[in-house]
């Protein structure tokens, strides 16, 4: 397991190197001056020649490179251009705000889609299971923004039970900050939990029908403790995997449902530092969504490994 | 003749069957239409009795079995009675036939890998079947479970009980689910096929501790199994099974001394009978492990020209993982097939005999040695030349289901390595499929049907067919008829030898069975650990082993013959004990 873990941390490191020597040649790589580009067409060349400072864009580009990196590990992420505010200070609200779609997403679709494809499973070519087989394709098949445009369309305004409000942290008023949590987080979940939902289904399917369930049958457990120790315990080794690909998308689709909902999290974030230029920002906001997916990454293996005592020797 | 048995049961209540099964049918649904899959079957299971149940594919055995516990999959529909003791368990509810299962009758099935589950401990498995019946604590159950497993011989108990399946042996996993099966004390043990999975070694080990415990327990055995071996040396009482219906039932002694269905008389007869147990071990002197190479090297000179085969210090490794050791398959393995010969290559499970196999036909790389065929060394052939090379030999895979590609048309199947390789157009190619399917005794109009139409020997023939197609020199055949039934194993074993005698192939013949061996090969190698542990020609090496390993081998297998098989089994003790 230690061996496991080191190469891994190790693989993870070289990524978000790779990731991050991406991102500083990206910013390089668009035409023209940076720093002007940034400024906008009025600015003057005082003003260009300061940018061009505080960017470090006349330091040789070996300089620049390891500067970056420097900076970096001290956990310096720049200075927005626009706001001129250093971009530590609104990239952790808003990380945080995005994780907590994302997590709160996660946990209810993994937990309601292992519920309902064990329903389905075991109540397989039964009216519950085609229901449910019917309804996830909804989930699959519908994209994230037309779920979300849908939902705040019905329960924002035709129905207003949950009318539009300023964002509000959950420190600031719980109630209030659960009410707009419900359609962005119903949204995000509904593609995910289909996804498990039918996953689990399959998969237990085939540990319903597998020799070791017969075997605990043979043993005199009771069926409930059948199907949930043995049938749906092997049967999540790969709806976990399939649970780490899930995550990735989710965190895609974050993007989109932020927007529609005007979640103040890392979308907004991306997008006004995309329109306006803002690299900093922009190299920060790419820099911690991958690091979220390599991290994301690393905790699923783990999981599908403590799920797994085969994979320890293979 | 369950009836005999059933008034004599009555005469005596107390000494009365445990388990009475009396005109049961199974069917099942298939596309819409009830079709049977035991009819009509009746016997029953003394105290403390050992019944076989024995038939091949199809017979229903299993099915009957399982039925016992309502453990059959799928929509079965169960008619007739099965009692234990005075319970009927056909429709009994699901709390009172839990109580029962487990702890009164308790299963052993055939693969222990897939049997037992495999991301819990055998000793959570063992503590959890402990634990649905009685009161126990946590530690209790597996101080239970630890004593379990000492008492199926596992050894290193302690330890043990916290390995998962997979890091136990193949006859290690099968005590295991042995300890959890006479972890409640049942009175009958229902065991499906419980050894089939197993090397014959280990078979002989695990059957010797299931008459142990059977006696120690007094528990009845129910055993499922196709092997006649298997009868012999456990059963008391047989009960034979086609198609679904009992054909005959007898005392294990009168049943083969005298069978008299005529089924049972073919069964019998199918069953190739594996060498005489070896003599007394050898004096010391004699005991070489490897043949004097020699002499045997004046014999190869001149037999250098016309060997088919030459694999000289053979050595294969599979690559480990990043930073992982790799795994050294074939040590050092030298080998010569004469043309026209057969060589058996025979080993346990993970002795590499298959390995060699791939080796020789290219689909496993050699990490050293070489491998000649007629004369040309093939492992260092680049793609193209090996190739071209390719007509030359051929190969028999074991599974003909898994092996024949299900959308392709048998004709298809035998017509491609003809075509492949150029040897034929597809008029010419036609004419030889018909010719290659009568030759293995095959309607040649069966050209366009499909696999999944055949019979598993049936399929087989095809494999052959195919691998006859261009005429090769040499054949490797890796137990080409281990997935089937004797009574099939037999007529594609005969057929075989037919062919190999008209067309004079040589084959490389990789079995587990020393019986099917014997039968067809005029050398045999024994392989253990991936080292060839001896050489020479069938008979003698069957009959006369020179090593222990091999004399274990042989005497490990079970004779199809009560009588014989006691004494072999004493003499088997006598070498586990050595």
């Amino acid at each position: 397991m230690r061996r496991f873990l080191l190469t891994r941390l190790a693989q993870a490191a070289l990524q978000l190197f790779a990731v991050g020597s991406i991102v500083f040649l990206l910013v390089r790589l668009i035409p023209g001056d940076p720093a002007r580009a940034a400024l906008g067409e009025g600015a003057t060349e005082e003003q260009v020649a300061q940018t061009r400072e505080t960017m470090h864009l006349d330091d040789s580009f070996v300089s620049q490179y390891f500067g970056f990196w420097g900076r970096l590990f001290q956990g310096d992420l720049g200075t927005s251009l626009i706001s001129s505010r250093p971009v530590m200070q609104d990239l952790p609200d808003r990380l945080g705000n995005s994780l907590e779609l994302v997590l709160v997403s996660l946990l209810i679709a993994v937990t309601l889609g292992v519920l309902l494809g064990r329903v389905a499973a075991t109540r397989a070519d039964k009216p519950a299971d085609h229901a449910l087989v019917a309804g996830s394709i909804f989930g699959i098949s519908l994209p994230v923004f037309v779920i979300g445009t849908l939902l705040l369309m019905v329960f924002a305004f035709l129905v207003p039970v949950l009318p539009p409000q300023r964002f509000t942290t959950p420190w600031e008023d719980p109630v209030t900050h659960l009410q707009i949590l419900v359609l962005p987080v119903v949204t995000l979940t509904a593609a995910s939990c289909a996804v498990i939902t039918r996953m689990t289904r399959s998969a237990m399917l085939e540990t319903l029908s597998a020799d070791h369930v017969r075997t605990a049958r043979s043993k005199g457990l009771a069926e409930q403790r059948v199907i949930r120790d043995h049938a749906l315990r092997t049967a999540l080794l790969p709806v976990a995997s399939a649970t780490t690909v899930e995550l990735t998308t989710l965190i895609g689709s974050t993007v989109l449902v932020e927007t529609i909902f005007g979640w103040p999290g890392m979308s907004s974030l991306l997008m006004s530092a995309v329109g306006q230029r803002d690299y900093p920002v922009i190299q920060a906001v790419v820099l911690a969504v991958a690091a979220i997916v390599i991290l994301v990454n690393l905790v699923g293996d783990l999981v599908v490994r403590a799920l797994d005592p085969r994979a320890e020797e293979a | 003749m369950s009836t005999a048995a059933e008034a004599a049961g009555e005469k005596a209540a107390a000494a009365g069957p445990v388990l009475t099964v009396e005109r049961l049918s199974v069917d099942f649904r298939v596309a819409g239409e009830w079709t049977p899959a035991v009819r009509d079957v009746s016997f029953t299971v003394g105290r403390g009795e050992v019944v076989a149940l024995v038939g091949e594919s199809g017979s229903g055995k299993s099915v009957s079995s399982m039925s016992v516990l309502g453990l059959v999959a799928g929509s079965a529909r169960h008619r007739g009675s099965i009692r234990f003791h005075d319970t009927e368990l056909l429709g009994l509810g699901h709390e009172a036939l839990r109580s029962i299962r487990g702890k009164r009758i308790a299963m052993i099935f055939q693969e222990p890998m897939t049997a037992l589950n495999p991301v819990y401990t055998v000793g959570r498995q063992i503590a959890e079947a402990i634990r649905c019946h009685e009161q126990v604590s946590r530690a209790g159950a597996r101080a239970r479970a630890i004593e379990l497993l000492t008492k199926v011989g596992i050894p290193e108990p302690e330890r043990r009980v916290d390995s998962y399946p997979h890091q136990l042996s193949g006859g290690q996993r099968q005590r295991a689910m042995i300890a959890m099966a006479i972890s409640g004390n049942p009175e009958v043990i229902i065991a499906d096929e419980p050894t089939t999975a197993l090397d014959v070694t280990v078979q002989a080990e695990i059957l010797d501790l299931l008459r142990g415990l059977q006696q120690d327990l007094g528990s009845a055995v129910l055993i499922i199994t196709h092997d006649m071996g298997v009868v012999a040396d456990l059963a008391d009482r047989v009960v034979v099974m086609k198609q679904g219906e009992v054909v005959e039932e007898a005392p294990v002694g009168r049943l083969f001394a005298a069978p008299r269905h005529e089924y049972t008389r073919r069964l019998l007869a199918a069953v190739p009978k594996p060498p005489p147990p070896p003599a007394t071990p050898p004096l010391p002197g004699e005991a070489a492990p490897v043949p004097a190479a020699e002499s045997q090297a004046e014999a190869d000179a001149a037999a250098e020209k016309r060997a088919a085969l030459r694999v000289r210090d053979l050595e294969v490794e599979y690559p480990g993982r990043l930073g992982r050791k790799g795994f050294k398959a074939v040590h050092g393995v030298s080998l010569t097939i004469g043309k026209g010969e057969v060589l058996g290559l025979v080993g346990e499970s993970g002795s590499g005999k298959s390995t060699i196999g791939r080796a020789v036909v290219g689909l496993a790389r050699a990490t050293g040695g070489s491998v000649e065929v007629c004369g040309t060394d093939v492992t260092g052939l680049s793609g193209r030349r090996l190739r071209a090379f390719r007509p030359t030999y051929s190969m028999v895979f074991q599974d003909p289901g898994a092996s024949l590609n299900p959308r392709w048309s048998i004709g298809a199947s035998i017509a491609a390595p003809l075509l492949v390789n150029r040897a034929a157009d597809r008029t010419a190619a036609h004419a030889r499929v018909a010719e290659l399917l009568e030759q293995v005794e095959l309607p040649a109009r069966w050209a366009s049907r499909f696999p999944h139409e055949l019979s598993g020997g049936q399929r087989q023939r095809v494999g052959i067919a195919r691998a006859l197609a261009l005429e090769p020199e040499l054949l490797i055949a890796d137990e080409p008829t281990s997935a089937l039934d004797v009574s099939v194993q037999a007529t594609v074993l005969r057929l075989f030898r037919e062919l190999q005698d008209r067309m004079g192939f040589a084959c490389l013949f990789i079995s587990h069975d020393l019986g099917v061996v014997e039968l067809l090969a005029h050398e045999v190698a024994v392989l253990r650990n991936g080292r060839l542990v001896e050489h020479g020609p069938a008979r003698e090496v069957l009959a006369r082993p020179r090593t222990d390993y091999t004399r274990r081998l042989v005497a490990a297998a079970p004779v199809p013959d009560p009588v014989q098989q006691a004494e072999r089994r004493r003499l088997w003790r006598e070498m586990a004990a050595a």
